[in-house]
């Protein structure tokens, strides 16, 4: 294994580690809240037992989190330190203020889990909400600091130096609105569906119906609206990376050469080699449409870029349709639990409903870290863009390969503890709930 | 502005020692005390520590940022050279933070509990070992920015005697802090004497590893002795420590809590300036004497100005937040009815 490709996919396991447990630990709390709200609204104690076993999660998931951030923090410069070294003052506004961001969560994470029956009981519950509050700043920030790497802006680059260095147009650099809008509204969606399809799965083994329906119906709004929501912001960010990234565009798109009504390629292998896709379903002009809002627009192709400079076509080809597909599955998904609210409310009872939601657990985090490598590989082979290449920022040292594969162990065995936790933990709920468990409902 | 970034690298590093320190001695301690009283000890450390450790392990992702925004040389020249202990130290940082929840919110107390309590009290070692271990090798002097073998880019730099003399003393003052702290909160008089006696042990642990370190700067030639003794500031602040130490040993079984507490962290800030003050401003001494300090690496200018006024905010928001939480949960009432 060669030493770039090993940092590259340390760098990539760990973030796509981070992220699954950086995403709950940033929604969770409004769905812990949520609950906490209807709690002290209507004294129902099932909503504080579903608060209190939230928590729980959110504690496990926020420590996970918080661990995996700290590593990623360390990460950074062993694996890229040629690009911390000129990139950390310049892009390093967001995580100094995620810094602050990060403390308030842990400090009023401290309140909220300890804080049972210790203090007035809406500070209690604002306490939680401050959580989700700045989990969601600190993704935010972090987000555009990453929107930086690829619409690099706050310098002037002269001979290969860094000038004029100005870290608040850094962070307010052109991609990071979209991204971070799209980058929260995904997180939603993921915890959203997991959350639910967990909750439905445990509707459907007949165990505590009233408290896991209560589960399921606050997550699963949270998720459907965000999930709704997700391709307005999606198409919002294909016409914002046409114009700053076309290389990204046109690797997504497997959009070789630059033409006028362009067609929008749906599934299909791209061939790198002879810069064609076979087997494709093309729409003609719908890619104009979508990237530039006019079917006749010119589209940008890699013909445009250098050999040397072409993101990895099938990789982020591959990636954006199953983003795209999974998330248009989670739109219908979304429908018919609205639907099922207003007109049909026999469905939520029905099996088939339920099993719906249960295979739809992993779809949204699938969609994320899709999502994510669009964004990431579709940036290759820089590492920002246009200024400096992935290969001339990796670490000296020999050996990453080594160091990729402990620390893959490690994430895998995290992984799997976590898991196995989360599972006794819903095994648990019974147990502490025996006194409602007459409730149930008929199939 | 730049010397408020340094007072705040000083600040989260320092508040990282004592209060990360406490938080790892606490599982180091696990590690010496007999199987019958590990239990009373787990439940005092959680009681105590629990609503506060993951504020306390933030002090040091502070300085990590502080050294990637301010001072990037710095921190691309420790992650270079000093790779590998710094994965290891990664390693004890994942290990415990998790097993200290995982114990605790598993939602089974069963056979795993030994398997978490093992992660924890072994990453509770290894992390303040990696860390004195990195202390140590920045400033020993090994490292060769122009080194291109592997064993002396990589390995040599933390490889030698100062460095893990420095790395004992660290899991020794942890173990240290934790020790004193735990003192305060033991209330049952059985309890109480283990725990001072546990105390007692790791002070004059604390006090041999310290010997060792300036033994192995003798033996490793690395100038810390002679100089320290030229610098009075650096000797009296070092003086006082000792003073503060064998003041500790005395008053320990009065039940003075905030007088034992206090003093424990004054030991540590003293050590701790008496060796900043002595390197200052020097970050990373190198084998070529082209030191990294605070000033040659500084990103001077908007960088370190807009760092200096995201911290002044922070601590805004921060501090009071902090000291009410650390109020909330003084003289926690289960504690007493636990221990
Ligand atoms: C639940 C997850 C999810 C779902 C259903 C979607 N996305 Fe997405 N997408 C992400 C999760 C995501 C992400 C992981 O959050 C990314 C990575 C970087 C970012 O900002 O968001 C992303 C990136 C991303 C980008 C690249 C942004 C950039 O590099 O700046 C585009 C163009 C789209 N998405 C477009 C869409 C469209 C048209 C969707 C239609 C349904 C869609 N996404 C659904
Ligand atoms: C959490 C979501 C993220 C995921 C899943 C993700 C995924 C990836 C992937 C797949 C790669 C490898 C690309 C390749 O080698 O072809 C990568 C590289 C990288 N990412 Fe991200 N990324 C995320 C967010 C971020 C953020 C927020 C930052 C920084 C602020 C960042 C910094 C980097 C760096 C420095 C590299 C290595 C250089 C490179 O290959 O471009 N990433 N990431
Ligand atoms: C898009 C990518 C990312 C998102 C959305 C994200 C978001 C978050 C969130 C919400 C948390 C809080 C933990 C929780 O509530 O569970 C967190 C923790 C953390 N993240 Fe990330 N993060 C991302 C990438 C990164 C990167 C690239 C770094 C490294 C530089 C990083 C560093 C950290 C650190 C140090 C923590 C721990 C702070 C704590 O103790 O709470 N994150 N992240």
């Amino acid at each position: 294994m060669e030493d770039l490709f090993a940092a590259r996919s340390q760098m990539a396991l760990s973030l796509g580690f981070h992220i699954i447990f950086a995403c709950i630990g940033m929604v969770m709390p409004f769905f812990m809240a949520t609950s906490h709200f209807k709690y002290l609204k209507t004294g129902n104690s099932l909503y504080k037992d579903l608060t209190k076993a939230w928590s729980k999660g959110v504690a496990i998931f926020f420590v996970t989190g918080a661990v995996s951030g700290t590593m990623l923090s360390f990460e950074l410069g062993l694996l890229w330190p040629e690009f911390m070294l000129h990139a950390g003052p310049i892009f390093g506004m967001p995580f100094s203020l995620e810094g602050t961001a990060f403390f308030i969560e842990a400090i009023a994470l401290g309140f909220f889990l300890y804080g049972w029956g210790k203090f007035k009981p809406w500070f209690h519950w604002f306490t939680g909400v401050v959580v989700g509050v700045s989990g969601l700043a600190s993704g935010i920030l972090v987000v555009a600091a990453n929107g930086w790497m690829n619409s690099p802006s706050g310098f002037d680059y002269v001979d290969g130096k860094f000038l004029n260095i100005d870290p608040i147009a850094a962070m307010f650099n052109d991609a990071w609105f979209t991204q971070a809008l799209h980058m929260t509204l995904a997180a939603f969606t993921a915890t959203g569906f997991a959350v639910a399809g967990i909750h439905a799965y445990m509707i459907l083994k007949g165990q505590n119906q009233e408290f896991h329906r209560k589960a399921f119906t606050i997550a699963l709004v949270f998720g459907a609206v965000a999930a709704l929501l997700q391709p307005i912001s999606g198409d919002i960010s294909a016409k914002d990376i046409a114009v700053r990234q076309p290389a990204k565009l046109a690797a997504m798109e497997a959009h070789f050469e630059t033409s006028k009504s362009a067609p929008l390629i749906i599934g299909g292998i791209p061939d790198e080699e002879a810069k064609e896709v076979n087997y494709a379903i093309e729409i003609p002009g719908a890619l104009s449409f979508l990237a530039h809002g006019d079917f006749d627009a010119e589209v940008i192709g890699l013909d445009q870029f250098p050999e040397e400079h072409h993101p990895p076509v099938a990789v982020v080809h591959y990636a954006f349709q199953i983003m795209v597909g999974l998330g248009m599955m989670l739109v219908g998904l979304s429908l018919l639990y609205f639907i099922s609210l207003w007109k049909k409310k026999n469905w939520q009872v029905q099996r088939w409903f339920l099993w719906l939601f249960v295979v739809a657990t992993p779809l949204g985090f699938i969609a994320l870290e899709a999502g994510w490598t669009v964004t990431e590989v579709g940036r290759q082979p820089w590492i920002i863009y246009e200024i400096m290449l992935t290969k001339d920022a990796v670490t000296p040292i020999p050996g990453i390969k080594y160091s990729f594969f402990i620390f893959t162990a490690i994430y895998v065995s995290l992984a799997a503890i976590v898991s196995f936790l989360l599972y006794r933990q819903i095994k648990a709920v019974p147990a502490s709930l025996k006194e409602n468990s007459n409730v149930s409902i008929d199939y | 502005m730049l010397y408020v970034v340094i007072i705040f690298l000083f600040l989260s590093i320092l508040l990282y020692v004592i209060l990360g320190g406490a938080d790892f001695g606490a599982g180091i301690l696990e590690i010496f005390t007999p199987a019958s009283f590990r239990d009373e000890l787990r439940n005092t450390t959680y009681k105590t520590i629990g609503p506060i450790w993951e504020a306390n392990h933030m002090w040091l992702i502070i300085a990590i940022v502080i050294l990637f925004v301010g001072f990037p040389p710095i921190y691309t020249t420790l992650s270079v050279h000093l790779h590998i202990p710094l994965a290891l130290m990664l390693i004890g940082i994942i290990g415990r933070g998790t097993a200290f929840v995982f114990r605790h919110y598993d939602a089974y107390q069963d056979e795993m509990q030994k398997v978490y309590n093992f992660i924890f009290t072994y990453s509770s070692f290894i992390t303040p070992f990696f860390l004195g271990l990195i202390f140590g090798a920045a400033v020993g002097g090994q490292i060769d920015p122009e080194a291109d073998g592997f064993y002396e880019a990589y390995i040599q730099p933390w490889f030698n005697l100062f460095s893990v003399a420095v790395a004992i003393f660290t899991v020794a003052i942890c173990g240290f802090l934790a020790s004193v702290f735990l003192v305060g909160e033991a209330k049952k008089h059985e309890v109480k004497n283990v725990v001072v006696g546990k105390a007692k042990l790791f002070i004059l642990f604390t006090v041999l590893a310290g010997g060792l370190v300036f033994a192995a700067s003798i033996i490793d030639d690395v100038p810390l002795v002679g100089l320290i003794l030229t610098e009075w500031i650096t000797l009296v602040t070092l003086v006082l420590a000792t003073l503060a130490i064998a003041l500790l040993w005395v008053k320990l079984g009065e039940g003075n809590t905030i007088l034992v507490r206090f003093l424990s962290g004054f030991v540590v800030t003293a050590i701790l300036l008496a060796f900043g003050y002595h390197y200052f401003p020097d970050l990373i001494i190198t084998k070529s004497g082209e030191n990294l300090s605070v000033f040659n690496s500084a990103a001077i200018g908007k960088p370190i100005d807009t760092l200096a006024w995201a911290l002044l905010i922070g601590s805004l928001f921060i501090l009071p937040s902090l000291f009410y939480l650390l109020y909330s949960f003084q003289g926690n009432k289960e504690v007493e009815e636990i221990v």
